[in-house]
């Protein structure tokens, strides 16, 4: 292989997803590296965070004073903001479901060209957990994937066809990765950003299909100084 | 009819049989009835068909696997995708010890409700296009396309709740909600777990999650606490 690019570091990723979210917005958040999306909102961003095991309105992750009945999704125990609620199951994936979850954010295997999302089980593995991924990929209204732009062998996520189990045909609108923000349009994946120091041509050189480079392409704009969100 | 109050969890399941299918409220540590799990684990039946939103999530649901109780399970979460620790259910999975069906969250919640309701099935987009709509019909209704899912019963729900008056309505606080109120509806003989048991009265009306016309027993135990660590 050619010169291996260099990506940005998964908590810049999740700093990424979290500028596309605005204030009022519903979000869900997956588990893993969706999770970290919660601490790197800009101040005065306030969205609802949901999680799909019963809360609207979570808030940090806690490190201790640990209530068994008030956790998220990943079964980490969270705070609650003002304004939270509980409700069951059913009223939660009628949320999700229902349209009425304005962004869901999951992590990713691999997505293809045209936004067909694979995420629950890695068929040499066997099994799989789907979890609330399906329903959140059918009622979303809009799907950020946020995921490493290569396996860990270096093979592209970023593929024609998932060879993998689909979550879900057709779902994704944006992908986030450690090398590039790729929009997945009705035309192919259309390339927005590139992470600093990386150049168009790398990212398409570890994107499967082909990616058409966006006339406004921009470096990925990631400032750490934020204070995490409260 | 009115619950029975039984003094013990060992008590409360005794007539268990072999073979049965039992629902398992709870989603990782929330809500869950650990007590009762443990009990079953004494009683040692076997050849059960658990239907539990997690298992090998540090839940006790896994513990049933030690002395192979477990013949089948329907589950959202059971084998993580990515690399992790592994459960004993997962070791008997792959052994062929024990075969999983996995369905959708919001599908799962949805297929008990209906269950417990009365009606003959869901219909939902979410598992079109995946290989959870593999021998299902489709369905075409004002020019959406939905899956048909069939309902799901059980012979037993063991349930947590918070409290419980004698009658046998249940209180339950924070995300401890999420499958129990639905599971309640939706099995022959319904057994909770909870902290306290009051008189009736005691537990405001606009406060009971489940009516007491769903539960069969109840008894008091010290809640277990279940965390998993990813």
């Amino acid at each position: 292989m050619a010169e291996t690019p260099v990506g940005i570091p998964r908590d810049l990723i999740a700093l990424r997803v979290a500028r596309e979210l605005r204030a009022g917005m519903v979000v869900n958040l997956g588990i893993g590296l969706p999770t970290q999306v919660a601490n790197h909102l800009e101040p005065g961003v306030d969205v609802l965070f949901q999680a799909e095991n019963g809360i609207l309105g979570y808030g940090a992750i806690l490190d201790e004073d640990f209530d068994p009945d008030v956790i998220n999704a990943g079964g980490q125990p969270v705070a609650l903001r003002e304004g939270a609620s509980f409700f069951d199951s059913a009223d939660s994936f009628a949320m999700i479901r229902g349209g009425h979850v304005d962004v869901a954010v999951l992590g990713g295997l691999q997505v293809s060209a045209r936004g067909d999302l694979a995420n629950w089980s890695v068929p040499e593995r066997g099994g799989g957990s789907i979890g609330g991924a399906m329903d959140l990929a059918v009622g979303a209204r809009r799907l950020i994937v946020a995921m490493e732009h290569r396996t860990r062998d270096g093979a592209p996520r970023i593929v024609r066809e998932c060879a993998y189990p689909l979550t879900a045909p057709a779902c994704v609108d944006l992908i986030v990765t450690d090398l590039a923000v790729i929009e997945v349009t009705p035309g192919g994946l259309v390339l927005r950003e590139v992470a600093p120091g990386v150049t168009a041509g790398e990212v398409q050189a570890v994107t499967e299909p082909a990616v058409e480079i966006s006339p406004d392409l921009a470096e990925m704009q990631l400032s750490v100084n934020m204070p995490p969100a409260s | 009819m009115v619950a029975e109050v039984f003094a013990t969890p060992d008590e409360a399941i005794a007539d268990v049989p072999d073979g049965a299918s039992i629902m398992f409220g709870g989603f990782v540590s929330a809500g869950t009835p650990s007590n009762l799990i443990l009990a079953l684990q004494r009683l040692g039946t076997r050849g059960h068909t658990a239907i539990a939103n997690n298992i090998g999530l540090g839940d006790k649901l896994d513990e049933l696997c030690e002395d192979f109780q477990l013949a089948h399970v329907i589950a959202t979460f059971a084998i993580r995708a990515s690399s992790g620790r592994g459960s004993r259910f997962e070791e008997q999975y792959r052994a062929g010890d024990v075969t999983l069906e996995l369905v959708p969250q919001g599908t799962f919640a949805e297929r008990i409700r209906a269950g417990g309701a009365g009606l003959g099935g869901v219909l939902t987009p979410t598992g079109l296009g995946t290989v959870v709509a593999e021998h299902k019909p489709e369905m075409e209704i004002d020019g959406e396309r939905y899956l048909l899912e069939r309902p799901l019963r059980a012979d037993y729900a063991f349930l947590k709740a918070y409290r419980a008056d004698r009658l046998g309505n249940l209180e339950y606080r924070a995300a401890g909600r999420n499958f129990n109120p639905l599971m309640a509806t939706a099995a022959e003989t319904v057994i909770a777990e909870v902290e306290e048991i009051v008189e009736p009265g005691e537990i405001d009306p606009e406060r009971v999650g489940t009516p007491a016309v769903y539960v069969d027993r109840v008894v008091r135990c010290d809640p277990i606490e279940v965390r998993w660590d990813g």
